[in-house]
C-alpha cells in the first residue's frame, strides 16, 4: 500500500454557497459562476488568481468540456482544468484531486465550483427520471427501479441482518431537519418528528417520502491552496488532515455486500493519513441521499460497530449537543440536493463549523470535522478530515 | 403509445446477445469459466475471478433466493405507472451470481428475504423477453 500523504499540506481558504432550494431566477451555469464569485470573495482574491479549476458536469446545462466552459464564461485561463463526470462521491473525491494538484505543484490556487438547477431546470419528475439512468440499461432498468428503490434494497437488507427499524431511519431525517431549522439557508425548515417520517407516503418499501432527500437548485464553491500560502489569506484556514477513497462497484446488483460499503476503506485511509480516529471527530457531515445511508456510513466509518448504526442514531446522539452532531446544515435531506454538487455543501459547512461561523447550529469547540460522500448506489466513496489546526 | 413513455427496451450488444437469445427461448443463460469454474452474470469477455478468456455460456437452473427486495409505490416513469405496486428484487442464483429482477406471481407483501424463486419470462416483443422470478 502506498504512503500517500496530503496531511497538513493544503487548506480550504474560501467557501460559499449560493441561495439554495427553489432558485428559478438563476440558470445552472449562473449558479456555478455565482458560487465561484462568492467563494473568491470569501477568500479575498480575484478570479485572475485562480490557476486551477474543477467543476462537475451539469444535468441541466451540460457541456462536453464543462470546466473549460466555465473558465471561458468567467474569462479565466487556468493551467489545471478538470470536469468531474458525476455523482456525490466523485464530488468529494475531486477535492482529493485538487489537494494532489496543489501538493505536486500543478497549480497553486484551485477553485472547485459545483451547481445545478435540478428543480427549476428539469422539474421534479424529470429529475427523478433522469437520475434513474444510474441503473444498468440492459440488466436493471427494464425492472423499473427508481433511485429510492436501489436504496430501499440496502435498507431492507440492513433491517433483515441487524433489526434496524423505520423509527431509527426516521431519527436521521429528524436530526437533519432539526439542524435545518437552525439554518436560514435551508430549503426545508419546519421541524418533523419520527411519526411524521413513518406516516409520510411510502415511496419504495421500506423508505417513506421523508426518508428521501430533496430535489433542489443551488451551487457551492471552495478555494484551496497550500498550507503555507493559506496564511496569506484573510480567512481562517481549514486544513486537510486526511483523505481516502474506496470503490466497490457501479451497479447495486454487483455490490460485494448490501450492508457494508467501501466507506470502510475510504474512512480507514483517511484516518490513517490524519493519524486520527472516529473518537477525534467533533462534527460529521455524511452523505444522506436516503436515511439508511447515514446508518451504514456511521458503522463503516467506525463511529459504531457493524449493525449498531440504528441504535447509534437514536436518542439525539447525532443531533447538535449529542455525542456526534451529523449534518449540521441539514444535509441533503433538509438543506438541499441539487444532484452532483450535493457533497459540496458538506464541505462548505465543515469549513464554517471549523471557523466557528455557524451561530445557533455551531458545534461548540469544533476542531476536527469529517466529511463523507458516496456516489452511484453506495458505489464510490470518499472521506475527508479537516482541522482548524494542523495536527 | 408515445416513445417517451415506453419501458426501457434493452438493446443487445455483441457481448450480451447470447443472453437475450436465451431469454427469447425462455432459457436463462449465464457464463461459466472453464478454468476456475466460477459462474458470472452479467456477461464479460473474461472471467472476473481468474481473468481467463475461456468463458462459456451455460443454461442456469433458473432457481434463486431473494437477497433483498422493495415494493415500488412511485413508478420510475409513466411507463411503469400501470404496474405499481411492483417488486424490484435482487436474487442470488443457485450458481452464485446476483441479478436484479421483478418478483411476480404473488402479492408484493408476501415477498421475503430468503424466499425461493424460479425464473419466468415476460415477452416484450418478438426479440426481447425479460427474465422475472416467481415463488418456487
Ligand atoms: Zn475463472
Amino acid at each position: 500500500m502506498g504512503t500517500e500523504s496530503l496531511k497538513n499540506k493544503v487548506a480550504i481558504v474560501g467557501a460559499a454557497d449560493t441561495e439554495v432550494g427553489v432558485v428559478p431566477h438563476l440558470s445552472a451555469t449562473q449558479l456555478y459562476v455565482k458560487a465561484a464569485k462568492l467563494a473568491l470573495a470569501d477568500a479575498g482574491i480575484t478570479k485572475d488568481e485562480v490557476d486551477g479549476l474543477i467543476t462537475c458536469i451539469s444535468f441541466v446545462e451540460p457541456f462536453m468540456y464543462h470546466a473549460e466552459m466555465i473558465a471561458e464564461y468567467m474569462q479565466i485561463f487556468p493551467r489545471y482544468c478538470m470536469t468531474a463526470p458525476s455523482g456525490g462521491g466523485t464530488t468529494l473525491a475531486i477535492m482529493h484531486h485538487a489537494a494532489s494538484a496543489i501538493a505536486t505543484g500543478m497549480c497553486d490556487t484551485v477553485l472547485i465550483t459545483m451547481a445545478d438547477s435540478q428543480l427549476s431546470g428539469l422539474s421534479r419528475t424529470k429529475a427523478i427520471e433522469a437520475m434513474s439512468g444510474a441503473g444498468h440499461p440492459q440488466f436493471e432498468r427494464p425492472y423499473g427501479p427508481p433511485i429510492p428503490a436501489f436504496y430501499a434494497l440496502l435498507a431492507r437488507a440492513h433491517e433483515h441482518a441487524y433489526g434496524t427499524t423505520a423509527a431509527q431511519r426516521a431519527a436521521v431525517a429528524v436530526a437533519c431537519r432539526k439542524h435545518a431549522a437552525m439554518n436560514p439557508a435551508a430549503q426545508m425548515r419546519k421541524p418533523i418528528t419520527v411519526e411524521d417520517v413513518i406516516n409520510s407516503r411510502m415511496i419504495a418499501d421500506p423508505l417513506h417520502l421523508l426518508d428521501c432527500s430533496l430535489v433542489s437548485d443551488g451551487g457551492a464553491a471552495i478555494v484551496m491552496t497550500s498550507a503555507e500560502r493559506a496564511r496569506d489569506f484573510k480567512t481562517k484556514p481549514a486544513y486537510l488532515l486526511g483523505t481516502g477513497e474506496g470503490h466497490s462497484h457501479e451497479h447495486i446488483s454487483e455490490a460485494r455486500s448490501l450492508t457494508t460499503s467501501a466507506a470502510k476503506e475510504a474512512g480507514e485511509r483517511a484516518y490513517a493519513m490524519a493519524g486520527l480516529g472516529p473518537r477525534d471527530i467533533d462534527v460529521a457531515e455524511l452523505y444522506d441521499c436516503f436515511t439508511p445511508v447515514v446508518i451504514i456510513e456511521l458503522e463503516d466509518l467506525g463511529f459504531c460497530s457493524k449493525g449498531e448504526g440504528g441504535r447509534f442514531v437514536e436518542g439525539g446522539r447525532i443531533e447538535l449537543g449529542g455525542e456526534l452532531p451529523v449534518n449540521t446544515h441539514g444535509g441533503l435531506l433538509s438543506h438541499c440536493h441539487p444532484g452532483h454538487p450535493g457533497s459540496m455543501f458538506s464541505i462548505t459547512e465543515a469549513v464554517r463549523q471549523l471557523r466557528g461561523e455557524c451561530g445557533p447550529r455551531q458545534v461548540s469547540d469544533a476542531k476536527v470535522a469529517l466529511v463523507h460522500a458516496q456516489g452511484g448506489i453506495m458505489s464510490t466513496h470518499c472521506t475527508a478530515i479537516f482541522g482548524s489546526e494542523r495536527v | 403509445m408515445a416513445a417517451e413513455i415506453a419501458k426501457p427496451l434493452p438493446a443487445p450488444t455483441l457481448e450480451t446477445r447470447p443472453y437475450w437469445e436465451g431469454c427469447k427461448r425462455h432459457e436463462l443463460r449465464i457464463q461459466r469459466c472453464r478454468v476456475c469454474g466460477r459462474y458470472q452474470f452479467y456477461p464479460r469477455i473474461y472471467c472476473a475471478q481468474c481473468f481467463d478468456d475461456r468463458v462459456e455460456w451455460v443454461a442456469a437452473s433458473g432457481r434463486a433466493t431473494v437477497l433483498s427486495f422493495t415494493i415500488v409505490r412511485r413508478p420510475v416513469s409513466p411507463a411503469f405507472a400501470g404496474d405499481v405496486p411492483y417488486v424490484v428484487a435482487l436474487v442470488t442464483l443457485d450458481e452464485g451470481p446476483t441479478m436484479m429482477t421483478n418478483i411476480i406471481g404473488c402479492e408484493p407483501e408476501k415477498v421475503a428475504i430468503g424466499m425461493r424463486v424460479a425464473v419466468t419470462f415476460e415477452d416484450w416483443n418478438e426479440e426481447i423477453s425479460i427474465a422475472k422470478f416467481r415463488p418456487a
